[in-house]
């Protein structure tokens, strides 16, 4: 990785990468004419990635959860597709052999982590507000905060519910095993090519409010197709929080993943 | 609001490489496939630089195109499309992303003036 060393002496060693062949010859780096200061500028060679301190905390995350046998999930969705209501039912069935830890990421409110309480999970709210209207996603940073709020050795496994949003949670590792995601078949089956990092990011989709569908100008397969065109791989699980249709796949799905096992 | 928070990602690694030089260029690459919508960086860009103290940190960007082997024909491909991944010559979605998903800081130009203390708090 191209980084500059500064000497006592104020020397600065500029590194030349084979990589990195960029050619701003027509570009006048002397601003001294301007600025009434003595120097013009130098070049620094840095090739570091945007996400790297993001990506190091993550990774203490995850060390965090392997030292205590736990399995961390990041759940994503986009406003509004269901995944409190699934977190909901989800705890109600696994409260008996599973022991769950929810992070609960929200802007502004303790809405959800209320909804979430009573089902016998450790809950740790996030609030992500502080940031410029609030953030729109979680970090690495804020789960290593809110991990304060849960006790791990007690877990088998923590859902990390992230902020609604189809775009920024994507792009942030926060130290999870596995990305799932919730999206409703109210949404237009548009979804998967107009977020595509989401979409190609996760490992299972859970396809929500199926019960919805005779209401609805909508086709299961066609939602299918479209998922399948930018992720291939990906598990599919057409369910309603609502009625708990097809929820059993979704609960066995959970199983497997907090034991370690093979999920597909 | 996206680019809001690459915008401070951006700074943070810039200041830790700047050394508290005078930072005049910040040089950063994004693939096609980020989500970055440029102008909106940019725009970002000039409110972060300020809180960041380096309210006069031109960003330049690089674009890289996406590409993509083909597991089930074989070939590499650049992606022209903005929304599919699929393999422009047999349309396949076994794809393997060669290209397009970089979001680095490449390089900086710095100086050695005093950096301009702005919006200290």
């Amino acid at each position: 990785m191209g980084r500059f060393h500064r000497h006592d002496d104020g020397t600065v060693h500029d590194h030349d990468h084979g990589d990195h062949d960029h050619d701003h010859g027509d570009h006048d780096h002397d601003h001294g004419d301007h600025s009434g200061y003595r120097t013009g500028s130098q070049r620094v060679d840095v090739l570091e990635a945007i996400f790297a301190e993001n990506d190091a905390r993550a990774g203490a995350n995850r060390e965090a959860f392997e030292s205590n046998g736990v399995r961390a999930l990041n759940l994503m969705s986009s406003p509004g597709s269901g995944k409190t209501t699934i977190l909901s039912a989800t705890l109600d069935e696994l409260g008996g052999d599973v022991a769950v830890g929810v992070i609960e990421g929200d802007i502004a409110t303790d809405l959800d982590a209320t909804k979430l309480a009573g089902r016998g999970a450790q809950i740790s709210l996030l609030n992500t507000g502080n940031g410029f209207g609030g953030e729109c996603h979680l970090d690495a940073p804020m789960v290593t905060r809110a991990l304060r709020g849960l006790e791990l050795p007690g877990l088998d496994l923590v859902v990390i519910e992230n902020v609604g949003n189809l775009v920024c949670p994507a792009e942030f590792d926060v130290g999870e095993h596995a990305k799932a995601m919730v999206y409703s078949v109210t949404e237009g089956d548009d979804k998967p090519l107009k977020y595509p990092v989401m979409f190609r990011a996760v490992d299972v989709v859970l396809l929500n409010k199926i019960d919805l569908v005779p209401y609805l100008d909508v086709d299961v397969e066609n939602y299918v197709t479209r998922v399948r065109e930018v992720n291939p791989t990906a598990t599919i699980l057409p369910v309603s929080a609502r009625t708990g249709a097809g929820m059993d796949a979704w609960f066995d799905w959970l199983r497997r993943f907090a034991a370690g096992a093979p999920t597909d | 609001m996206h680019e809001l928070a690459l915008c401070e990602a951006i700074a943070d690694v810039v200041k830790s490489h700047a050394d508290g030089q005078h930072v005049d260029v910040v040089r950063v690459r994004i693939g096609a496939l980020r989500q970055v919508v440029p102008e909106s960086l940019s725009f970002c860009w000039s409110m972060v630089r300020d809180f960041a103290d380096m309210p006069e940190a031109e960003l330049e960007l690089e674009s890289v195109t996406a590409a993509v082997q083909c597991r089930s024909c074989g070939h590499d491909s650049e992606i022209t499309s903005q929304w599919s991944l699929l393999c422009p010559r047999c349309d396949s979605a076994d794809v393997a992303v060669l290209r397009g998903n970089e979001f680095l800081v490449t390089s900086l130009d710095v100086s050695d003036r005093e950096p301009q203390q702005t919006q200290k708090e």
